[in-house]
């Protein structure tokens, strides 16, 4: 038994004394009295470290889901965006000009079937989440997702979360990516307000650029604020509509695809 | 954010660790929280109030311990500790910070009988 906290029944493997955390790998260290003076505590209670992440498990899903998707040299992308971004109109259009590119799209909602209804009348595979109350997609309803959808090799797989800046950000899905969609109808500052979605993406699509002359939006300005968050940000500007810019998006996704097929092979 | 979930992550880890080690009562529960984890402490206070109920942590303390927020600043590429997320760097006010750490949300240990 460890004279200093008075565990017993595990084994520690080191000699040691107690004035330090045990390892990442989750190792637990409890003994009859306090391990430590920082914890008030009645005489038969102990002390038991923990270390661990509150979201670990969804980390664990999302894990799977990464081998999976690497296994496969399938590409994942995380769409995520306030409601009305145009995700949807954006992916109808992308999957009428990917072509035979194999691809499939999970749909996240907090209800109705609306937007996998619209994808499948592209011809593509989706299955739609909905969240019920929940405010994010997170990585075991992905997982479960993908079992149905029979990924082929090579695949692109777009998952459009639910509209919402915030709690999608904190959620990793398995992706290679989060792509943030930014319509220009929605401020320049929208970045600075929502910091942390658009330092989690690697690329910023601005989309409905066409509406821009409109509503006296300078994109400039957007561009200026997504690199203040984030100074690596790519970011691309087109219109879902007009299909201006959408060149550049699928140049993008090609190119992504391409080095994880290869990555695979 | 959704600090009803992050609730539900921490009952299934004290659920979790009730069974390998035998205890039947959280007295106090600490948690590490970053600066930029996007929590909001009241609100994570409230949630896990009604979400411990009828677990091992029903009733429970919850101690919240801040993590400092930190950036790398990209202009005079040093690592520095910041307040707020938009805030400049405190070495050379350069504009451009890429946070690094300060999005912890961790259970650190617990008191347990």
């Amino acid at each position: 038994m460890c004279t200093v906290c008075g565990c017993g029944g595990h084994v520690h493997g080191h000699g040691h004394s107690h004035d330090h955390h045990h390892g990442p790998d989750g190792d637990l260290h409890f003994g009859q009295g306090r391990a430590g003076t920082h914890v008030a505590g009645v005489s038969q209670a102990r002390l038991i470290e923990i270390e661990t992440d509150i979201l670990a498990k969804n980390d664990a899903y999302a894990s799977g889901n990464r081998r999976v998707l690497r296994a496969l040299g399938a590409y994942a992308v995380n769409l995520v965006s306030s409601p009305g971004s145009g995700k949807t109109s954006l992916l109808c259009r992308t999957i009428a000009a990917l072509g035979q590119t194999p691809l499939a799209v999970i749909e996240g909602d907090q209800q109705t079937t609306n937007d996998a209804d619209r994808i499948r009348e592209t011809g593509a595979r989706a299955i739609q989440i909905n969240t019920g109350k929940g405010c994010h997609l997170d990585a075991h309803m992905v997982g479960h997702a993908m079992d149905h959808l029979d990924l082929p090799h090579g695949a692109l797989l777009f998952i459009e979360n639910v509209g919402n800046l915030v709690c999608p950000a904190g959620f990793d899905l398995g992706e290679d990516a989060k792509v943030a969609i930014l319509s220009v109808t929605e401020g320049e500052d929208k970045p600075l307000k929502y910091p942390d979605m658009f330092t989690a993406a690697k690329l910023a699509v601005l989309n409905k650029v066409d509406l821009a002359p409109h509503c006296d939006a300078d994109l400039d300005a957007y561009e200026a604020n997504l690199r203040r968050v984030n100074p690596e940000i790519e970011v691309l500007r087109l219109s879902a509509r007009t299909g201006a810019g959408m060149e550049n998006w699928l140049a993008w996704l090609h190119a992504r695809l391409g080095e994880k097929s290869r990555g695979a092979a | 954010m959704h600090e009803m979930s992050l609730c539900e992550g921490i009952r299934g880890i004290v659920e979790d660790q009730a069974r390998a080690h035998g205890f039947a009562t959280v007295k106090t529960l600490r948690v590490e929280i970053g600066r930029f984890a996007g929590v909001e402490k009241e609100a994570l206070a409230f949630a896990f109030d009604v979400v411990m109920r009828g677990c091992p942590a029903e009733g429970a303390a919850l101690e919240m311990i801040d993590l400092p927020g930190r950036a790398l600043c990209y202009d005079c590429a040093e690592e520095v500790e910041i307040e707020n997320r938009l805030d400049p760097c405190p070495r050379c006010h350069g504009g451009k910070l890429m946070p690094v750490g300060g999005d912890e949300m961790r259970i650190k240990d617990m008191e347990v009988i």
